[in-house]
């Protein structure tokens, strides 16, 4: 693929290892906060190639992984009510919520269905003028613009059978967290989609602040193995800063147009994030004068109680403090077939991707 | 909480749920030595001649998409289960159900695929059966197709798979996941177009070709729900030897490359409905690829891999910038990713 086979040079990946390699000399762990870096690091076998010096941790950067049970247990009950369809990105109807998922009460008779983009919601309310169409809303800086640009669009012509059930959040509230909770890295792999629509000023306080290095991301094996070089680079000479190794899709500024109709649309909120806990305005909700498509204020729906799974380290594990393997429940109990944690179910989950691609 | 009291749609996915599905209740109650063999096509004995059977049956949605029709399908579909065990395709069943107001034209069209790929296949459809049910209570149209073929004595263990030793050489006839995404195109849930067509094809001509030409082989299997990956676990599950991929080596075209980039999916898991995993000797392997390269169906085909003295029991895959990963059986159906 064009574009694409560039970043999947063999010979430039040699170069990098061997240049890091060269100067890597201290212990690190770095982490990566984005569900498609934990993909391709695990797809292209990238720990197979670095010095055991370097560890890299997954951090709650797979939206599917930091939902909450009590939000899968919201779209059920949502999903029981006469003449909703509820739609959603794949991955997230294997979640396990308290006692079922989406994937068992499609097979019980709900109506859900799978969707690439709030967008394709949309067009589902339009067909479906009788229907109450409930898009379920997760995602970081990423695909919060999409939900709010569907919400617009939504007002503009008059549809009011679409609604969005929105757990969107934010990510620097979670870098920082991860920080003030103890958990102990020399540097993130700043994720390259949310940094395309925030830009790179938000990670100057985790620099400042914590004194990390910070390196912004692209997504293919010399992207990654770049950053990689560009973190262990500030790390072994104690320079800490912002720097972008992804400048082919990331500006400083961002896009402030994304930005723009995020903030028409969201305002901050506190949100709870597995394994985290809760988050100062860390969560969108929908502002008030959009309030008739919030799912969440349109439907007066009873949600069973939460109950979290025992035993379970899921949160330890996205704070980087655990891998996978130390989990009790790993493979035996929880497995792709049957998971019992979120970083089991999306194939972004760090231990979806350990299981299927660690050897 | 991890009990599944209904059938989900991952149960029919081919990946591990199907594979419990089969293993905890179809054997725990049909138990015979036969049927557990679990080959693609049983082997039986009737009267000193060794028969295989086959069955299968298709519910692909849309029933027309590009490169075929749930017709063809079906015919391709079983003589490929005979094909792959080693055995002559001979004769066909089959059987429809058919939903209350069904078009006629479509009925026919379908038909006709079936009766030209049948001729094509050189199997003759000796016996059917038809049903139509109330509207609602089945999806257009069913099919299912049974099959029986002769098999030569030499051929009795390519489906057992008993005979693969270290060393030697997997080959696929051409580009991967073509059928997979030709349906999901098709589809339109996803308002996702791409200009690719089903490999859909019956194999039989080629596989003879294949027997004819090496006494080597040691094993074969269509690769179709579940994909290459599926049947690379599969060959090397329980076994005391390793498989080892070279992704650089996997045809996979370009724009299924893409589509797979986009919804996040592994080309190795996508659906086929033409391509065949070939286990050969290495001695035979060069002289068996031109073989399959000289027939129109496998003018793409590769050594992809090879059977090794290391991690029993695993398949593992050299990635296309040198790393390793292991390749598992997938859990169930993929899903597109969020991001």
């Amino acid at each position: 693929m064009k574009f694409i086979d560039e970043y999947r040079n063999k010979e430039i990946v040699f170069k990098l290892v061997k240049q890091i390699k060269e100067i890597s000399k201290k212990e690190i762990s770095l982490m990566e906060v984005c569900g498609g870096h934990t993909m391709s690091i695990q797809k292209f076998g990238i720990p197979s190639l670095l010095p055991k010096n370097i560890k890299l941790l997954s951090g709650p950067g797979c939206p599917v992984c930091v939902t909450s049970n009590k939000f899968i247990d919201h779209a059920i009950a949502l999903s029981k009510v006469k003449d909703v369809i509820i739609t959603s990105f794949g991955d997230l109807i294997r979640v396990p919520g308290s006692s079922s998922s989406l994937e068992k009460e499609k097979a019980k008779g709900a109506d859900i269905r799978i969707v690439l983009s709030s967008l394709d919601a949309l067009e589902i309310a339009k067909n479906n003028k009788v229907k109450k169409i409930v898009f379920l809303g997760i995602g970081f800086e990423t695909t919060a613009p999409t939900s709010a640009a569907t919400i617009l669009e939504a007002d503009k012509q008059n549809i009011n059978n679409f609604f969005l059930l929105s757990s969107h959040k934010t990510m620097p509230p979670a870098m920082t967290a991860l920080i003030d909770e103890g958990v102990k890295i020399d540097g993130y792999i700043c994720p390259g989609h949310v940094t395309t629509i925030t830009g790179t000023e938000m990670y100057k306080q985790v620099v400042e602040k914590y004194k990390l290095a910070c390196v912004v991301s692209g997504f293919e094996p010399v992207d990654i193995l770049q950053s990689i070089y560009m973190l262990v680079k500030q790390i072994e000479n104690n320079t800490f800063k912002v720097e972008n190794a992804y400048k082919r899709a990331v500006k400083s500024e961002g896009n402030v147009l994304a930005q723009n109709i995020m903030n028409k649309v969201f305002e901050p909120q506190n949100d709870w994030w597995r394994g985290l806990g809760i988050l100062e305005n860390s969560g969108l909700a929908i502002r008030k004068k959009y309030k008739m498509f919030d799912a969440a204020q349109s439907f007066n729906v009873k949600i069973e109680e939460t109950i979290e799974v025992k035993g379970c380290i899921c949160g330890e594990i996205l704070k980087g403090l655990k891998t996978p393997k130390e989990c009790k429940l790993y493979s035996k109990v929880c497995n792709p077939v049957n998971p019992v944690g979120t970083c089991m179910v999306s194939s972004e989950g760090a231990c979806h991707a350990y299981f299927k691609y660690n050897i | 909480m991890n009990k599944n009291s209904n059938i989900l749609l991952n149960h029919g996915s081919g990946g591990r749920l199907t594979h419990d599905l089969i293993q905890n209740l179809f054997f725990k109650y049909f138990d015979n030595e036969i049927l557990s063999s679990q080959t693609d096509s049983a082997l039986l004995k009737i009267d000193s001649k060794n028969i295989a059977f086959t069955t299968d049956s298709y519910v692909v949605d849309p029933l027309f998409f590009p490169g075929g029709n749930i017709g063809k399908l079906a015919v391709c579909g079983t003589v490929n289960d005979l094909a792959v065990s080693g055995a002559k395709a001979l004769y066909l069943s089959i059987g429809f159900i058919i939903e209350e107001g069904f078009s006629f034209d479509d009925l026919k069209i379908i038909v006709k695929s079936i009766a030209e790929e049948a001729k094509k296949a050189n199997v003759k459809i000796v016996t059917g059966d038809t049903k139509v049910v109330n509207k609602g209570k089945c999806d257009k149209l069913f099919i299912n197709t049974s099959g029986i073929g002769l098999l030569q004595e030499k051929n009795k263990e390519i489906s057992s798979g008993k005979n693969i030793e270290f060393g030697d050489k997997i080959i696929i006839n051409g580009f991967i996941g073509d059928h997979g995404m030709a349906v999901l195109s098709a589809r339109n849930e996803l308002n996702f177009e791409a200009n690719v067509e089903s490999d859909c094809a019956s194999l039989n001509n080629l596989i003879q070709n294949v027997l004819d030409k090496s006494d080597q082989i040691k094993f074969m299997r269509d690769a179709t729900r579940g994909g290459v990956g599926t049947v690379l676990c599969e060959i090397a599950e329980n076994r005391k030897f390793g498989i080892e991929i070279d992704e650089t080596k996997l045809p996979v075209r370009e724009n299924v490359k893409g589509m797979c980039e986009i919804f996040g999916f592994d080309p190795l898991y996508v659906a086929n409905e033409g391509k065949v995993l070939i286990v050969v000797s290495n001695e035979d392997a060069e002289e068996v690829l031109k073989t399959i390269k000289n027939n129109s169906l496998g003018v793409e085909a590769a050594i992809i891999g090879e059977i090794i003295n290391e991690h029993h029991g695993l398949v593992v895959l050299n990635t296309e910038i040198s790393g390793r990963r292991i390749i598992d059986m997938p859990a169930g159906e993929q899903l597109p990713r969020i991001c």
